[in-house]
């Protein structure tokens, strides 16, 4: 792992309106590092990811990557980086089938015209690459399921050569196997040096792939775990904010039951 | 797919090595759902397409074409020389005005959006072509230009206030569509009207036919061997790089379906006075922004604002640019609507505008 990390976040703020959505977070990714952003709902998780990818920009803050501090406004930006993201609610274009979606933004062209026949065969390699399956590249993405949706959302993120990877509940919507490769997914990534924030609520997931978790609580750091070393109640005190929670009152009561 | 994980094409192949393979992959092909009904092949998969179509009240654009026939027939009851080759030539000839402004309303529509000016801005460009050629003697050429550009300009105001500062179109172009007419009013002065020289470019530009019968023909070969090889030249790389493609049967039958329009087109005009210079020029405009729209990252773009303005932000799109661009398209098609208008009337007055009036 690298002493610089790819991507530091320091003190970033973020308000909306009368929301203080983000107050002074700090994050750091390395490079072959998967760091598992959690957090109730609510926390403000996707917020951070939307100042990072340039949606959102920040209020207040200082965003370094690579080690010097940069300036990310818009999307571009951030993809310029070489930032991909997977945002929760996806952001595809309804109208436009899944190879134009793939591609959005970035065309692959043949003397000027869109060249669909590379971009077809590019994305059905992709999705059969990702054991996508689709009934057709050429549909439009209206017409897929949520799960298809966002296996095509994640495939997008995975075009070009990302150095960060952010992933906004990926496998929420879907289905065992394909929750199975998304995982293998991300361990492929770290495998190959690319860096990854995951956001879930999933603890076995994050427990399964993470090497760090980072806590949001009411939009402000509620500190940084290990995973290897840290229990999983440990984990959840720290999103819920006590060690008396919802969580651990249930656990409790099943146990009662139980004698 | 097994989810034994050594076996899965994950195992094998990373995702990003997907961007730069050259060969194409055979497993591509296996990525279908079993689900998925591959039409039956040639000419009987097309009918019973067509039926499939019909029955489950998916009717595409055939109330238009029954639309149309009924339309003619009715006419053509009325008047018999309704279906002349004179009156539809004159008809195809007149539609090109609207149609022009039509094209550029495309545009807006795929964003979205609505333009409400265009027949105010179709005005102003008669107005601005009158006003330097008959009022001050400038060079006809030079007076075009200038309403074309001034119809580009027009519509990147429109666009300003919309993406820019934020006000819908609709309020926009409806105050475009006020404050133009009021503009063209001003440029035509007290008398209201301008009259053009029925001789000069702008005039000619409805009443010039190519009178040699091989300017139709020609044209109408030329579109269909067009279609044909660009059809089939795609067909081929598809095929070449293992994703589907149209089998040759189905590109036969639409180039025998284009060559029976282009002729009979061709026919009806050389029966009158050849093919119109207004026809030819309205095709090459169609044929451009569906080339445009379809095939360039242009096109995409405007497609994808249409389905979901954040996605295409987030895409790195510049929102700003593309809805600003495409208003000034729709302005820039108004005005030569506007030119061929004027040509049609000979004049610049207060009847331009014609979709507003
Ligand atoms: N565009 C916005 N405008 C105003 N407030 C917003 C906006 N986006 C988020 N918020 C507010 O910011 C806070 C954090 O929202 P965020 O979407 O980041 O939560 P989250 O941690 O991703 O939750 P979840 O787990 O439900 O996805 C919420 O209180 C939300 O209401
Ligand atoms: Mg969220």
């Amino acid at each position: 792992m690298s002493a610089t990390p790819v991507l530091a976040l320091r003190g970033v703020s973020k308000r909306f309106g009368a929301v203080q959505a983000l107050t002074d977070v700090e994050l750091e990714v390395h490079a072959g590092e998967v760091v598992a952003l959690v957090g109730d709902n609510g926390a403000g998780k996707s917020t951070l990811v939307k100042t990072i990818a340039g949606v959102h920009p920040i209020d207040d803050g200082v965003i370094e990557w690579e080690g010097s501090a940069v300036q990310i406004s818009k999307p571009h930006d951030a993809q310029n980086l070489g930032i991909a993201t997977v945002y929760q609610d996806l952001a595809l274009c309804d109208n436009i089938d899944v190879v134009g979606n793939l591609y959005l933004g970035r065309e692959l062209r043949r003397r000027g015209v869109l060249d669909e026949v590379e971009m077809e065969r590019r994305a059905r390699e992709l999705l059969t690459t990702l054991s996508i399956r689709i009934p057709s590249v050429r549909i439009p993405i209206a017409s897929l399921s949520g799960g298809q949706r966002q296996t095509v959302a994640i495939a997008r993120s995975m075009l070009g050569e990302p150095k960060l990877v952010i992933l906004d509940e990926p496998t929420a919507a879907l289905g065992v196997e394909q929750t199975a490769q998304v995982l293998d997914l991300v361990e492929r990534l770290r495998d190959r040096g690319h860096a990854v924030i995951l956001i879930s609520h999933n603890m076995a997931d994050v427990k399964a792939v993470a090497d760090k978790v980072a806590v949001l609580r009411l939009g402000r750091n509620n500190g940084v775990f290990d995973v290897a070393s840290t229990s999983q109640e440990e984990i959840i005190s720290a999103i819920t904010g006590a060690t008396d929670n919802a969580v651990t009152r249930r656990a409790a009561r099943n146990a009662e039951v139980q004698k | 797919m097994s989810t034994d994980k050594t076996s899965t094409p994950l195992g094998k192949a990373d995702p990003a090595a997907a961007d730069d393979a050259p060969a194409p992959a055979p497993a591509a092909v296996t990525a279908v759902d079993p689900r998925l009904l591959v039409r039956e092949q040639g000419f009987a998969g097309y009918l019973s397409e067509f039926k499939r179509k019909m029955r489950a009240g998916d009717l595409g654009s055939i109330p238009v074409v029954i639309g149309l026939i009924v339309i003619w027939a009715i006419f053509q009851g009325l008047n018999s020389n309704f279906l002349s080759a004179g009156n539809l030539s004159n008809i195809a000839v007149s539609m090109v005005a609207t149609g022009m402004m039509a094209v550029g309303i495309i545009f807006v529509l795929l964003l979205g959006e609505i333009d409400l000016s265009v027949g105010s801005v179709s005005g102003v460009s008669g107005a601005i072509v009158a006003v330097l050629s008959v009022t001050n003697g400038i060079n006809e050429w030079l007076a075009i230009v200038a309403a074309i550009v001034g119809g580009a300009l027009i519509g990147v105001i429109h666009g300003f206030f919309f993406a820019r500062i934020g006000a819908p179109a609709f309020a926009v172009t409806l105050s475009g569509l006020l404050f133009w007419q009021g503009f063209m009013l001003q440029l035509l002065g007290s008398n209201g009207t301008i009259n053009l020289d029925s001789d000069g470019l702008v005039g000619q530009l409805t009443t010039y036919y190519f009178s040699d019968v091989a300017a139709a023909y020609g044209l109408a070969v030329v579109a269909v061997a067009a279609f044909f090889l660009s059809s089939f030249t795609d067909s081929r790389r598809r095929e070449a790089a293992g994703v589907p493609s149209r089998p040759l049967s189905e590109i036969v039958l639409r180039t025998a379906l284009l060559a029976v329009l282009a002729f009979a087109a061709a026919a009806t005009f050389n029966q009158y006075k050849g093919l119109p210079l207004a026809v030819l020029l309205f095709l090459l405009v169609l044929v451009a922004s569906d080339f445009v729209l379809r095939r360039t990252a242009y096109g995409r773009k405007v497609f994808a604002l249409g389905g979901s303005v954040e996605a295409s932000r987030r895409a790195g799109i510049n929102v700003t640019a593309v809805r600003i661009s495409v208003f000034a398209i729709a302005g820039t098609f108004a005005a030569v609507g506007g030119l061929f208008w004027a040509s049609k009337i000979a004049a610049a007055n207060q009847s331009a505008a014609p979709a507003t009036c």
